[in-house]
């Protein structure tokens, strides 16, 4: 059968995708491709797509090289590593025209499955494994390490620079980094004597990466919490914040043990549910202590009165919502931006959050901090809307920097000595009128002692059912959060200076939309961006929605929850906002919003944008 | 308005503490429970024993669920914070402050409602994680805030005031805590302030979680007959097993016992327990035993009061469990909680 033609050269711009089998060992392999390819000085993103499982059940790993630095999906598959014969199928349909696949040839496939479209590489991984490994699950393991020194030949990728990476990640068992070393010379040798070395699609040594780092938000978050100087960590397992406290433990295991005594300076606590975990944090905080806690969205379902209570009762907390796919259990492995009307909103009766929206796990260890100085100045529950795409992905981002001037911002809290100078100590008294009142720690004075309470209460801190009383603090918590608006981050915005046209998102849509306007803007649509970054909208979120005709909402969730709150919290008219919706639980790609955007602009800009994808 | 703060009146000769401070210092708001209800009892005991154990207010912190009897934290000690968080859930919030700061005493005090049904998850879990806490269950077989409804632990045959019979098996919270590993398990009545006051004191002083289930009349729901939560009923099938004397450290001992009779307990703050055995079979100290004995005497319509159980190995707190320094969390310093710019320089090598 004749060949296809190849694709044209793609020097550092193109996608691997990987076809696995859930608990063989894939990931590590796989995150070793991308990290290689990362220390060759090229801009990657990684996904994981795994299943709600822990063995068995097939996963994806896709690789997209780039070296214009763009980390979303493009939504093509240049290369596929087809492992998984019960995914082979439709793994082969999904190659992009002109691209390549590699197969385990140990096993013949259905010629049936073959494409002309594509180029189809076989190599015996299973074989090469059972004639140089002992063991069964050692064969099963190393056959991912064949299969990425193959790839090291394929795409010229340095296997120096993958030796380091195994020096480094097995640097306590040195047996282990010649044993995976030698699987991958096995692979690299094989394809350097039998496959057409090297493919179009080839890595080139850049300078890109110089001053960044690959790293997970779930572990910038954790780091972040550290560097918050939060002390106490109460959870409840779920995918996919777990990683997060996991982080923020292991974190503290290293940096917070005293040196003489070999006691800890944190409490990581595994509560019995969602609702204890809360209300940990709650007394953790109430009692002067910065605390936090990471979960998913059944978790804040749960949280929901406590939160409420934190609300009312001016406790500060912060909490981490890693978003999954809901409703209900929904995908507890896929990822959405679903939990945002939620949390908006959390708990009964009229309340309102504070949200910080991350966009990369550099932001969420810059939020972390940042919620936790919010939530003691306002005295208040503060949200930190991460998801799963942040959380458990390896992103590439400038190295974090830590700024050693800094102070925790502990809000007022007062001293013992400011508790006895004054007359009367009264918790929810707006005595600076800034809508936030004074708070005590139980343990200062007995003049500063108060009784929290969820139940009505005075401005004094006393039990009321009386209308006017209740109302006076229902309305200063009401000003607490229109100052609020004053001291959350300001949006991001990327304005033309021309156009009229605006584009709004939050978090992990950051990546699809910065290509989605490069590429629309190469074909004459320019756009302007406006990333938020806070809830409540500042009144440059509200300048913004004012200064453009045509907005376009890109969110990841069914019900468009970003736009339902613009519209409750801005002066924004309905009919300006035009939605741009994912939410099947993948992250999100750029070829979806440039379609979207053209087909809304109409036929003319259509033909434009066709041309220009 | 439900709220009303006691006129503060200076008497010159009622008697102080070591503090200089009168009983009336330990007080709180004024009471709005019901006229004879069990738990104002429960307050006036607690006021006495925070008093006698000469704490400051601001050393203690006092947290409650929701329900009548929860309400109780508002009517003692007004000099020591207090939190009144959500119904069944006081102890996520008591183990959390306590985890900030283990230097204080946490007093909670909750309900049959609160802590057998709604919060039942929460009071065991903090069993097992022996916060360091005194927890109080003022248990009066209803749900007396919203009106009279069976709680967990109406015994079965009691009637409810509209005659409804309770057929489903109640939950024991002595029971519940001996199985759960609970470390001080003591049961008692709201009209003994004689063992009561004592054992309140021993439970603040424990280290470790310390649960008395105190049996506290509802006089407006369930102190009918029909009903095994009623002053009389209680009167009838009282049953101390053990008394419990608490003997504050550097006391010279003066009260003469017979050979055998007193159980002496060291404290770990230096104070003693004397448990006088009131019945000579009972072995306080020994959990198997506890419990049969407990069973039986339920089963026989009886309500075994005094210090059940108490540990006679030392079983670690959640600090202990989480090994944490003893500076508590919420004192440790900014600068000794993380590593600085530097610190994140190498701490971030691993990810480049
Ligand atoms: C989530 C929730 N559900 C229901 C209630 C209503 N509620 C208030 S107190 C109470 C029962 C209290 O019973 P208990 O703890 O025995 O206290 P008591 O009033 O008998 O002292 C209930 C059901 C509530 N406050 N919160
Ligand atoms: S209803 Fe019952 S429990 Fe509530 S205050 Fe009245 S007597 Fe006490
Ligand atoms: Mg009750």
């Amino acid at each position: 059968m004749a060949q296809p033609p190849a694709t044209q050269d793609r020097v550092n711009d193109f996608v691997i995708k990987l076809a696995n089998v859930n608990g063989t060992g894939s990931a590590s392999a796989n995150t070793m491709l991308m990290k290689s390819i990362f220390r060759m000085g090229v801009p990657v993103m990684g996904k994981n797509y795994f299943p709600s499982n822990i063995q068995g059940l097939p996963t994806w790993y896709e690789i997209r090289v780039t070296k214009d630095a763009y980390v979303a999906r493009s939504g093509r598959v240049d290369l596929m590593v087809a492992m998984n014969a019960e995914t082979y199928q439709k793994d082969v349909r999904e190659v992009s025209p002109g691209g390549f696949l590699i197969y385990d040839s140990t096993w013949p496939r259905a010629a049936v499955l073959a494409r002309d479209d594509i180029t189809i590489l076989g190599a015996p991984l299973a074989k090469i494994c059972n004639e140089n490994f002992v063991g069964v699950r050692n064969r099963i393991l190393m056959k991912n390490v064949v299969y990425l020194g193959l790839l090291a030949a394929l795409l010229e990728i340095d296997v120096e620079v993958i030796r380091q990476l195994l020096t480094e990640s097995y640097s306590k068992k040195p047996a282990l980094v010649e044993a995976n070393m030698k699987a991958v010379q096995l692979g690299y040798d094989y394809a350097k004597q039998h496959l057409p070395c090297p493919l179009p699609l080839r890595v080139q040594r850049m300078d890109k990466t110089r001053g960044s780092v690959m790293i997970d938000g779930n572990t910038a978050a954790g780091l972040g919490a550290v560097y918050a100087g939060a002390t106490v960590g109460p959870w409840y397992p779920i995918t996919p914040s777990t990683s997060l406290m996991d982080a923020f433990k292991s974190f503290c295991s290293k940096l917070r043990v005293d040196p003489e005594t070999g006691a800890s300076r944190y409490a990581v606590i595994q509560a019995e549910d969602e609702l204890a975990a809360i209300g940990m944090v709650l007394g953790a905080n109430w009692n002067g202590a910065r605390a936090f806690t990471a979960t998913s969205g059944p978790g804040i379902s749960l949280m929901s009165e406590f939160i409420g209570l934190a609300y009312y009762a001016e406790v500060p907390a912060v909490i981490v919502d890693v978003q999954r796919v809901g409703p209900s259990t929904g995908m507890p492995t896929r990822t959405q931006q679903c939990d945002i009307l939620m949390c908006a909103y959390a708990s009964h009766g009229d309340t309102k959050h504070v949200l910080l929206f991350p966009s990369n796990p550099e932001e969420c260890f810059y939020m972390m901090v940042q919620a936790f100085d919010l939530a003691e100045r306002l005295q208040t529950p503060v949200f930190v809307m991460s998801d799963l795409d942040i959380g458990m992905n390896d992103w590439m981002c400038p190295e974090l920097k830590w700024d050693d001037a800094y102070r925790p911002d502990r809000g007022k809290v007062l001293t013992k000595e400011e508790i006895e100078a004054l007359p009367k100590f009264h918790r929810y008294l707006d005595k600076d009128d800034d809508g936030i009142p004074a708070r005590t720690l139980p343990g200062v004075s007995p003049k500063g002692a108060y009784f929290t309470r969820g139940s009505g209460h005075n401005q004094y801190g006393g039990y009321t059912e009386d209308s006017a009383e209740y109302q006076v603090v229902m309305e200063r918590l009401l000003r607490k959060f229109k100052r609020a608006r004053t001291l959350v981050p300001a949006p991001v915005i990327e304005a033309t200076g021309t156009s009229d046209i605006g584009l709004v998102a939050i978090g992990s849509s950051r990546g699809a939309v910065t290509e989605a306007r490069d590429i629309l803007a190469k074909r004459g649509i320019p756009i302007d961006y406006m990333r938020i970054k806070a809830f409540p909208f500042t009144k440059e979120v509200e300048a913004f929605m004012a200064s453009h005709t045509k907005i376009f909402v890109v969110e990841q969730n069914r019900d468009a929850q970003l736009k339902s709150l613009l519209t409750l919290e801005t002066d924004v008219p309905k009919s300006k906002l035009y939605s741009i919706l994912h939410y099947g639980g993948l992250p999100m790609t750029s070829k979806e919003i440039v379609e979207a955007v053209a087909a809304e602009l109409g036929d003319e800009r259509r033909a434009q944008v066709a041309a220009a994808t | 308005m439900s709220f009303i703060n006691k006129p503060k009146v200076r008497h010159p000769d009622l008697p102080q503490n070591q503090l200089g401070l009168t009983r009336r210092d330990y007080e709180g708001a004024m009471s709005t429970l019901c006229a004879g209800c069990g738990h104002d009892s429960v307050t006036s005991s607690i006021t006495q024993a925070i008093w006698e154990l000469n704490l400051r207010p601001e050393q203690l912190a006092k947290l409650s669920g929701i329900g009548c009897s929860s309400k109780t934290t508002a009517y003692f000690a007004s000099g020591a914070h207090g939190f009144n968080s959500v119904h069944g859930r006081m102890p996520s919030i008591a183990a959390g402050a306590n985890a900030a700061n283990k230097d204080l005493h946490y007093i909670g005090v909750s309900g049959d409602g609160d802590s057998l049904s709604i919060g039942f998850g929460q009071f065991a879990h903090a069993i097992r994680r022996n916060v360091n806490m005194l927890y109080i269950c003022e248990n009066n077989g209803v749900y007396g805030l919203t009106k009279g409804q069976f709680s967990a632990s109406a015994d079965i045959g009691t009637r409810s005031k509209k005659g409804e019979e309770n057929r489903q098996a109640p939950v024991d919270p002595c029971l519940a805590a001996l199985s759960l590993g609970g470390s001080f398990i003591a049961r008692s009545f709201s009209g003994d302030r004689e063992q009561l006051v004592p054992l309140i004191k021993a439970g603040l002083m424990h280290k470790g979680f310390a649960m008395i289930d105190v049996i506290s009349p509802c006089v407006t729901f369930n102190d009918h007959v029909g009903s095994t939560k009623s002053y009389e009923f209680t009167r009838e099938h009282y049953h101390e097993a053990v008394h419990t004397d608490y003997i504050p450290a550097r006391t010279e001992i003066t009260a003469s016992y017979g050979a055998g009779e007193v159980l002496p307990v060291q404290m770990h703050d230096g104070s003693q327990l004397r448990l006088r055995k009131l019945d000579k079979d009972y072995d306080p100290n020994h959990r198997g035993k506890a419990f049969e004995y407990l069973r039986t005497r339920l089963r026989q319509g009886e309500h075994v009061t005094g210090l059940i159980f108490l540990s006679p190995g030392h079983d670690p707190d959640m600090h202990e469990m989480l090994h944490t320094t003893d500076v508590p969390l919420n004192q440790v310093p900014y600068e000794q909680l993380h590593p600085g710019a530097a610190g994140l320089a190498s701490i971030l090598k691993r990810y480049a």
